[in-house]
């Protein structure tokens, strides 16, 4: 009831019931479908995204005049196929994006849990430490990183991890602060157990909910700031075929009448993270009544 | 003999943040030198209106929360000096019941691990031996074997708090404290479980610390009562005598309350006015006078009456001073 009623709020008409027979399905489909690819690119992807033939540059796609079906989607400045590189492009998303996710998930959750459990002067160097790093615009203490470890998909996932732990860290540790009034952890400390017992048998399990509604919703801003990142140069090194940085070799191209080159990994962008979002969204109602204000 | 469990001259200040720009530091006198005694095997029933500092003197037994001031001992060792190992054995000795049965179990645990895990804690058991115990507590709380593998979702209130008993039986304390056990449960449940309680006491020898608000219950299950009000102790004496013959203005009035056993027997009715006043600025001197129904006298307001032997129990009351 409280999903169907969020969804009228967020999405009158059609989508809505979509969500009021249950599962969001079509981010879910859409999600879905990119993971697939990701996962099987090696099978799927007609070309490799990595070498392209010269004599086959700025193809258009194959609905187009000059088009042929070997490259559906068209070819790059360099003569790749499209198609396989958007393939192979989602595999950098989902795995930058995932991992980055999980990484600020566990060190923001483990944070979050240490303050509020804890208290004292752990919860105040802990809390001030979040603020002072939410002071930071996200994308230029990013880019800050980046400039100074240089770029790699490993070093991409660090610096995502270390610009977006605070957010974790402040939800759950709100969290933690109205479950260690709970009765059963006050008769947890009856029982004679210890901080660290209870912190993981009956704190974590209770905040694993949000953090998980928190990771899904962090997923887009993430998979946001990485194709910014290679956008802008200090992502994912070139010839990898990310997103972002098919956008930023493609935006010379635009002038040109080049429109494959950036409107189609823009739309992969924006369907990826749209759908994050909506799952996101869902699972936030869904799980946690409580968590709608976040 | 030593008894059990003795506190003196317990007091608890919560301090209150005073405003912004400056103000003064208020505290909250949640427990205001209270002292009280637990004997082996007995039940001090400790009653009063919400806010009394009854739950706060729960809090302060258990170690949940450290006195301002005063003393508890148990088996005449002082809690606030315990090492590691002494609390651990304390732990160990004490258990508690608390009053919402859907509040005090964790939701994620089954069963047989919310019940077991004071046992995992403090002693290494084999698995069969565990079960073995699971198996006993279950069985002495009337709730059958196969309980421990559900979850706390799958049972009532009633059979909830049998499970938070079961509980605080797992390691044989030798004292539990109730806070207001029955107080959540369906009154045709609440019967059961004080003679649950009182079964149990019997056959195990247990000590209780009983706290509630219900009278009849307070009356029916303890051996000693002691009445709180705005964090003192007014009245205290063996439960029999407390009861049939209250003393002190505020028991009177709280025994009128109750609910005589029988619809047609008669009652005083004594109406207290008023609205408890509040912990952060109780009135001076007795700390009832501007409830009190009875006749008030100037020395009411002025000095706070100290606990004196009226017919066989204590009472702080200026009514019974001797002149």
């Amino acid at each position: 009831m409280n999903a169907s009623r969020a969804a009228v709020l967020a999405f009158p008409g059609r989508l809505a019931s979509f969500r009021r027979e249950g599962w969001p399905m079509v981010p879910i489909t859409i999600l879905a479908v990119l993971a697939l690819l990701a996962i099987f690119a090696d099978v799927i992807a007609p070309h490799d995204p990595q070498v392209g033939l010269l004599g086959e540059r700025f193809r258009p796609p194959a609905w187009q005049q000059g088009g042929s079906t070997a490259h559906l989607l068209g070819t790059d400045h360099v003569g790749r196929d499209v198609l396989s590189r958007l393939i192979f492009g989602a595999r950098v998303s989902m795995v930058v994006g995932f991992t980055a996710v999980i990484f600020a998930g566990v060190v923001g959750t483990v944070l979050g849990i240490l303050a509020g459990y804890l208290g004292g002067w752990v919860d105040q160097v802990i809390m001030r430490v979040t603020d002072a790093w939410l002071a930071l615009p996200a994308l230029t203490f990013a880019i800050f990183l980046a400039a100074i470890v240089g770029p790699s998909e490993m070093n991409i996932v660090i610096i995502l991890g270390l610009v977006y732990w605070t957010r974790y860290a402040r939800v759950v540790r709100g969290e933690v602060l109205s479950l260690k009034e709970r009765d059963y952890v006050r008769l947890a400390i009856v029982a004679g157990c210890s901080k660290r017992t209870i912190m993981r048998r009956h704190i974590l399990p209770n905040v694993v909910n949000s953090a998980i509604v928190l990771a899904t919703l962090m997923l887009g801003v993430v998979i946001v700031t990485e194709a910014a990142l290679s956008f802008l140069g200090v992502g994912v090194p070139p010839p990898k075929p990310a997103w972002g940085l098919m956008l930023a070799d493609g935006k010379k191209g635009l002038m040109a009448g080049y429109w494959w080159l950036t409107v189609l990994p823009g739309v992969c962008i924006m369907l990826m993270v749209l759908s994050a979002n909506l799952i996101g969204d869902w699972l936030r109602v869904k799980l946690d009544p409580q968590l709608r204000q976040l | 003999m030593t008894p059990l469990l003795e506190a003196r001259g317990v007091v608890k200040h919560f301090p209150v943040r005073g405003s912004l720009f400056g103000g003064s530091q208020k505290v909250v006198r949640a427990v205001d030198d209270v002292s009280f005694v637990i004997e082996p095997g007995a039940t001090l029933g400790l009653v009063g209106e919400s806010g009394c500092g009854k739950t706060t003197t729960a809090k302060l037994v258990l170690l949940l929360e450290r006195p301002t001031a005063g003393e508890i001992r148990f088996d005449g060792e002082s809690l606030a000096t315990l090492d590691a190992e002494g609390l651990r054995r304390y732990r160990h000795s004490v258990q508690a019941v608390f009053q919402d049965p859907y509040a005090s179990l964790s939701p994620r645990m089954r069963v047989g691990s919310i019940i077991t895990e004071p046992l995992v804690t403090n002693e290494r058991l084999s698995a069969a031996e565990l079960a073995t115990r699971l198996r006993k507590v279950l069985d002495l709380v009337g709730l059958p074997a196969r309980a421990g593998e559900l979850f706390p979702h799958e049972f009532s209130g009633g059979q909830r708090q049998r499970i938070a008993i079961a509980r605080a039986l797992a390691l044989s304390p030798r004292l539990i404290v109730l806070d207001e056990p029955v107080s959540a449960l369906d009154v045709s449940i609440r019967a059961q479980i004080l003679n649950l309680l009182k079964d149990l006491q019997r056959e195990l020898g247990l000590a209780y610390l009983f706290i509630a608000h219900d009278l009849a219950a307070v009356a029916h299950m303890s051996h000693v009562i002691a009445v709180m009000y705005l964090g003192r102790v007014v009245e205290t004496g063996v439960a029999r005598t407390v009861a049939v013959h209250p003393r002190h203005p505020y028991t009177k009035a709280l025994f009128a309350a109750a609910l005589p056993a029988h619809p047609d027997d008669s009652r005083d009715d004594i109406v207290l006015v008023g609205d408890v006043p509040s912990p952060l600025d109780p009135p001076s001197g007795c700390r009832f006078h501007t409830r009190c129904p009875q006749v008030m006298m100037p020395r009411c307001s002025t000095d706070e009456p100290q606990l004196a032997c009226v017919d066989a129990r204590d009472v702080a009351c200026h009514l019974y001073d001797r002149v």
